[in-house]
């Protein structure tokens, strides 16, 4: 049951109003895609948050930062302590200076944010054909569409069609803005092996790496959730005791 | 009057400092028309939103880092890290949106039931001065967490101030002290964005002040006669109002807790970038009617003069419409009138949010237009040439029918001249 939308109606036609997320002509239209942590009791599916960062780890983190994220956040996901300093370990970060003034580099530790892949911005682009590979701490709520436009994006990859010319160093994306991108297409079908054996399909892998940086942008959305459902459900029946005691109050004026 | 309180220790401070007679007064014997409706909760409504921001706000505040290499991470820091921090953020970020939700509901129901009138002129326009206040609020603490529309926002903000002839150049670097907007600009609006909530403050202080000099507007826009027509505020309003709040929390509450990036923009989790300008700089809803005006004019002065003219207009309004009959239930071509204005500014916010291109632009011109034909042509002609209908002889009369008395809820009639 995928919805096809325009980008215009993610934030719904009010919001378009009100918000105003402008939106140039000529943009893409983005599906919808359903997420296990959409709606108002939507969580996280853990194995596809587990795959997701597989994902990451394998494919993104050679060129993508998420410096937001430390490793101590991956506990949400489901790992205990020790497969998180396990998974920090396996990176290294400067540290320093020791008792001699001397840096020094140490493995990452779970309290460390995620080991950016480049040294600085500069770096990145240098490797990169000159295009920067944005931060995904935060690309979930930093694009018109959210976790549906990284779907589409990270699917998005086809022929050229024959009267489109791609210039060398970019690629052909049907979803991404002006339909030319510097990001080679990433996934592979089988590009990973899931421990859980899901067959890795470009759409399984896109899906779950998109549910792994939903998390990231928002590592909060559960406990929001399951807090607003309390509250107000509190506030509806305090508010329904109010009523009432406003209707007794008011009962002799009326 | 001097109340009688029981407890001895309330008696013996009131006697030297009479904070507890001033809020009888105030509070609960307060004498307000017994015919308001639930449009008049939004007053109140709004003096919550305000201490709900400011709350939100001063706790932000202690972790928050205003600088312009680490005002995006301490803001992420406060949502990642920070024990609850993300709770508290999203309260102020909707918080804002909901201030002014309220505040513009309030506006209009004062529009519509000629709050504004003789004898409320000053207290209109302390609520006028309260809305530019919340605005100059809003646009300095939308920069503070520095994404690409907080920067690009302030600096197509600032540089209209470039407009004002000879001298803008000049105010436009004084207001960002340096060439650009940068570091010392987001200090300086940290710094005011904290200090004019409480600036507001006192202005809502000033706003009650007049308000109790003759009490709230109603709506049939007939003074209060007699004791018939009026009830004590406590426990009233009191327990309306506290209804009316519990309604608003629990939207408040949704928003939050369900959806808080509805009214933001994705851009601003992009950090700030004096490189690369986002294909559209939007700015908050809030700000779209005033953004559509300001764009409509051809011309840069111009269009920043038109902008300042929408809210000045609203200044003189108690100037503008001479009708003596207040509310708009009495006015029946005023009332037409009215959802036109409703119907344009709506119109406004929408073009405000579009690309100023092709027919955004002529829409928004008309709606402009209309913004301020309705205030400087409109509104005077209708005092001439409007016949309102038959006003009623007074609050209780058109409530009760016979005029049957209120024995239980009645008080001594407000002294207007204390």
């Amino acid at each position: 049951m995928i919805a096809r939308i325009k980008t215009l109606a993610a934030t719904a036609l009010v919001a378009s109003a009100l918000a105003g997320p402008a939106l140039a002509a000529g943009e893409v239209e983005i599906p919808k895609q359903d997420w296990s942590f959409s709606g108002v009791f939507g969580t996280f599916d853990r194995a596809s948050l587990q795959r997701g960062f597989q994902v990451y780890q394998n494919v993104c983190a050679s060129c993508h930062a998420l410096k937001h994220v430390a490793y101590r956040n991956l506990v949400q996901l489901g790992y205990n302590e020790d497969e998180i300093k396990a998974i920090a370990a396996e990176k290294e970060v400067r540290d320093g200076p020791n008792d001699e003034g001397e840096m020094f580099n140490r493995p990452a530790k779970p309290s460390d944010r995620f080991v950016s892949p480049f040294a600085n911005d500069e770096a990145a682009r240098a490797s990169n054909g000159g295009a920067l590979p944005p931060d995904l701490s935060l690309i979930v709520d930093a694009r018109v569409g959210g976790a549906n436009y990284l779907y589409a994006v990270l699917t998005g990859y086809k022929d050229a069609p024959a009267d489109v010319k791609i210039p060398d160093g970019m690629y052909y994306n049907a979803s991404f803005t002006g339909s030319q991108i510097a990001m080679p297409p990433p996934l592979f079908p089988d590009g990973v092996t899931y421990g859980d054996n899901t067959p890795a399909t470009i759409a399984q892998q896109a899906k779950d790496v998109s549910t792994f940086l939903a998390w990231a942008s928002e590592p909060n959305l559960e406990q929001s959730k399951r807090t607003g459902v309390m509250v107000i459900l509190f506030l509806l029946v305090f508010t329904g005791l109010l009523y009432a005691t406003k209707r007794k109050i008011w009962a002799s004026v009326h | 009057m001097a109340a009688k309180f029981e407890n001895s220790i309330v008696r013996w401070i009131d006697h030297r400092l009479p904070i507890f007679t001033f809020m009888h007064h105030e509070l609960h014997e307060y004498p307000t028309p017994k015919n308001l409706n639930y449009w008049w909760n939004f007053g109140s409504l709004a003096g919550i939103a305000l201490v709900i921001m400011l709350i939100s706000g001063i706790t932000l505040a202690m972790h928050y880092t205003p600088h312009v290499d680490y005002a995006f991470d301490s803001v992420e820091r406060i949502m990642r890290d920070v024990n609850y921090g993300w709770l508290i953020r999203y309260i102020h970020m909707n918080g804002a949106s909901f201030f002014f939700i309220v505040v513009y509901i309030h506006i209009f129901r004062g529009l519509y039931f000629g709050s504004y009138k003789a004898p409320r002129e000053l207290l209109w326009m302390l609520g006028v001065v309260i809305m530019l206040l919340m605005m100059a609020t809003a646009f300095m603490g939308y920069v503070l967490p520095w994404g690409q529309m907080s920067f690009w926002g302030a600096t197509v903000i600032t540089n209209l101030f470039s407009a004002i002839p000879v001298v803008g150049e000049s105010i436009v670097t004084w207001l960002w002290g340096g060439f650009a907007v940068d570091n010392p600009t987001l200090n300086r609006f940290f710094s005011l964005h904290y200090l004019l909530p409480f600036v507001i403050i006192g202005v809502v202080v000033l706003h009650l002040v007049a308000l109790h000099r003759f009490g709230s507007n109603n709506p049939l826009g007939v003074d209060i006669k007699s004791a018939k027509d009026q009830i004590p505020f406590h426990p009233y309003y009191t327990v309306k109002d506290a209804f009316g709040l519990g309604v608003f929390l629990i939207v408040f509450s949704a928003v939050v807790f369900f959806a808080p990036n509805f009214f933001g923009e994705p851009d601003n989790y992009i950090p700030a970038n004096p490189l690369v300008t986002p294909a559209h700089i939007v700015p908050e809803w809030y700000f779209l009617p005033f953004y559509a005006i300001l764009r409509s004019i051809p011309d840069k002065l111009g269009g920043v003069l038109f902008m300042f003219g929408s809210i000045a207009v609203l200044f003189i309004l108690p100037w503008l419409d001479r009708s003596p009959v207040r509310s708009g239930q009495f006015r029946p071509i005023f009332k037409i009138f009215f959802w036109i204005l409703v119907v344009d500014v709506v119109a406004l916010t929408y073009f405000g949010g579009k690309p100023a291109e092709g027919w955004y632009v002529i829409g928004s011109r008309f709606a402009t237009a209309y913004y301020f034909i309705h205030f400087l042509l409109v509104l005077p002609l209708l005092s001439i040439f409007e016949t309102p209908r038959q006003l009623p002889k007074s609050i209780s009369e058109p409530v009760l029918g016979g005029g049957a008395g209120l024995a239980g809820a009645a008080t001594a009639p407000r002294e207007n001249d204390r």
